[in-house]
């Protein structure tokens, strides 16, 4: 690795002065303590973003650059960028960008740190894509609390005029599937953050017919990073088929809750240990968000947290969230309140969503508090209320109710007989505006 | 418009008929308005299958067209009281009762536009029919007058029966309809609505 | 050749009217809530007839025929 002048490669547009690229971790929340970085700052850190051309045509190189550093998305689905960003350039009409910052999962903050202490990686993630895709135009979609950082960052950029592409920045809407691509879409065309069923894809009729770009604003940061420093460096961390670093969302029974940057397929001890390990001897594990799986400690710790680590126990990281369960918490309780939750948080468009969600809710309580429960009709429920939505809503509780009905089998049995093991009265995972 | 001039008692034909079919009609309007509402609200089939109400309502609409047809025809072609054929589809142009036969017309235009509509209803799309639907809420009581004013026959105890009795039975149905919107939701509720109380169509014949 | 094809239904319109379950049981049940299960195999061509009827029929058309892409 060089410092100061670079020498020209395929992975660079220009020959720029740049400082040195990061080596190992972090990347994308550098050593900053506090506060968010000003643009110098960020300049100062990373350099310039390299000139990528105002041409208003989609930037074949540029994408061939994101499939080439193997970048997936960081929203939750994992999708291949390079792919997304493809889609959205061969679309005739005026592509927009939007970058989802949403983050409807309440357990899991890492876009908002990243948006608070990182904006101008986020935007500079936005301009690359618009650049890549065609667009003119990007709008990131942010949590209220940190609008005012991002807006701060846009008018930076502004009075330094160094950006060919349109920013702005919107409020989120505050619920679960407000971060669903297409709620997103609808949050900004009419206010209303309703998921549909694609067809037609995003990529050709989103955003008021346009083709639309989402991409999660942890996607567009590395995005950011690789236009920079090729795609090469990327993958130096990471693993082979899942390269890069990646923010996780640390919380419960560890040290320091927190988010934290990771390389792919870090063991999950030491993913952890990145928060100062676990108090206690936890039982389970819940893993990637509300909407991914429960698995036991155990079985889990030693484990890469990658998708191939975590396929074997049903799991992947998801959307980077690991909540710890200590051995003093009743899993079947913490899952009846996150499935209350998440029934209350449906779109409301559906049959299925809007009156099995409650009943599986509702089956889930009686459980939790020893009543009486009907296995069958639960497992009945679940099977009804699987993949019949017009989006992934119901799909991910039945999933995260699975596999607490497989982690928790102990559990169940005991409370079956009336019984539960758990002193713990506090719970642990967050679930807004619930009743104490 | 017609220079015939029938005998009397082919003029006085052409009178009952137009009386007489729009008497038929006013109460298989209202049947058609019942059956309209029993879809929408869609009651647990303990009698009826929900797609016999719901083909019913669809043929009944069709057929009382075809009579609608027959009352407007020989209603114009009676030389007796002099219309005109623009009244069939302009209201208020008619020289003889313009009111009363003006609200008829409008409730042909009315009828006609929810029929094309329901006919297309495939190709406008759920909301845009749904729109032009809620005008058959308007088309009945504005037939109801039309009937009330347009004939003479109210003195008749059995066509009081009639006018009143298709009244008695929209107003019943629309309170249902009013109670059914404003219902207090609850999910419980559906579990009653999916006990079918008869036992799959019987696929010969249908 | 025929086509082969699959009958889908739009989870938003579905209002569970239940229309299409009383005409085509073959292929339609309801769930516990009134909303209809689909079976996702192709259509038997001795139940073409009741599929089109099916889809005219469902008040919030909410029924369409899809196509089966041969593979």
């Amino acid at each position: 690795m060089t410092s100061g002048l670079q020498s020209l490669d395929r992975d660079n547009f220009a020959a720029v002065s740049q400082p040195e690229a990061p080596a190992g971790l972090p990347r994308l929340l550098g050593g900053l303590l506090a506060g968010p970085t000003s643009l110098s700052e960020h300049i100062v850190r990373y350099g310039q973003l390299p000139s990528l051309g105002s041409d208003r045509s989609p930037s074949l190189a540029l994408i061939e650059l994101v499939d080439r550093s193997g970048l997936r998305g960081r929203g939750g689905a994992s999708f291949p960028t390079a792919l997304k960003l493809a889609a959205v350039a061969g679309q005739q009409g005026s592509a927009i960008v939007v970058g989802n910052g949403t983050e409807g999962e309440p357990a899991s903050s890492k876009d908002k740190v990243l948006l608070a202490r990182s904006p101008h990686l986020v935007l500079d993630g936005a301009v690359v894509a618009a650049r890549a895709v065609g667009a003119a135009e990007a709008i990131i979609v942010c949590h209220p609390a940190v609008r005012e950082l991002v807006d701060l960052a846009i008018r930076e950029r502004r009075k330094a005029e160094i950006d060919s592409v349109r920013l702005r920045a919107v409020d989120a809407a505050e619920r679960f599937v407000a971060g669903e691509a297409s709620a997103v879409v609808h949050w900004l065309e009419r206010g209303i953050p309703t998921p549909a069923r694609t067809p037609p894809r995003l990529a050709e009729r989103g955003l008021h017919g346009r083709p639309t770009l989402v991409q999660n604003v942890e996607t567009l940061a590395h995005l950011a990073l690789i236009a920079r420093y090729g795609a090469s460096w990327y993958r130096e961390v990471g693993t082979d088929s899942e390269p890069g670093s990646m923010l996780v969302t640390l919380l419960g029974a560890v040290q320091r809750p927190g988010v934290y940057e990771v390389a792919i397929g870090t063991c999950v001890s030491d993913v952890l240990g990145e928060g100062g390990g676990v108090l206690g001897k936890p039982q389970a594990l819940l893993l990637g968000g509300y909407f991914g799986s429960w698995v036991s400690y155990d079985e889990a710790v030693e484990r890469p947290f990658s998708h191939t680590g975590l396929a074997q126990l049903g799991a992947g990281p998801g959307a980077g969230l690991l909540a710890v369960l200590p051995s003093d918490a009743c899993g079947l309780v913490e899952t009846a309140r996150v499935a209350r939750y998440l029934a209350s948080e449906s779109a409301g468009q559906c049959g299925p969503c809007i009156f099995g969600l409650p009943a599986l809710a509702g089956e889930l309580e009686s459980l939790a508090s020893g009543r009486p429960f009907d296995r069958a009709r639960l497992e009945r429920w679940l099977g009804q209320v699987d993949g019949r939505g017009a989006c992934r809503h119901p799909d991910g509780v039945v999933r995260m109710v699975r596999s607490a009905l497989v982690v928790f089998r102990a559990e169940l049995e005991r409370h079956g007989r009336g019984r539960c093991c758990a002193p713990r009265t506090t719970e642990i995972l967050p679930v807004p505006g619930a009743v104490r | 418009m017609s220079a015939v001039v029938t005998a009397t008692s082919g003029s006085q034909w052409l009178w009952y008929v137009s009386r007489g079919s729009g008497l038929i009609l006013l109460a298989l309007f209202s049947v058609v308005v019942v059956l309209g509402i029993a879809t929408r609200t869609g009651s647990a089939p303990r009698t009826w299958h929900r797609f016999t109400v719901a083909e019913l309502h669809r043929t009944l609409s069709l057929f009382a067209m075809a009579l609608l047809t027959l009352h407007v025809v020989t209603a114009i072609a009676d030389p007796y009281v002099s219309i005109g054929w623009w009244a069939t589809i302009i209201p208020f142009v008619s020289h003889y009762k313009a009111a009363a036969l003006g609200l008829g017309t409008l409730a042909v235009d009315f009828g006609a536009a929810v029929i094309l509509t329901s006919l297309f209803r495939h190709r406008l799309g759920f909301k845009a029919w749904r729109a032009v639907h809620w005008l058959a809420y308007l088309a009945w009581p504005v037939a109801f007058v039309h009937s009330l004013r347009a004939g003479n026959d109210l003195g008749i105890a059995w066509v009081y029966a009639v006018e009143w009795g298709s009244a008695a039975l929209v107003a019943t149905a629309v309170v249902a309809r009013v109670l059914h919107a404003t219902r207090p939701p609850d999910p419980g509720e559906r579990r009653d609505l999916v006990s079918p109380a008869i036992p799959a169509r019987v696929r010969s014949g249908w | 050749m025929k086509t082969r094809v699959r009958i889908r239904v739009d989870p938003i319109a579905c209002d569970g009217r239940g229309l299409c379950a009383e005409l085509l049981p073959e292929l339609i049940s309801l769930d516990d809530w009134g909303y209809p299960i689909i079976r996702d195999v192709d259509v038997p061509p001795e139940l073409v007839r009741e599929a089109l009827e099916v889809v005219r029929l469902c008040p919030k058309l909410a029924l369409r025929l899809e196509a089966v892409r041969q593979s």
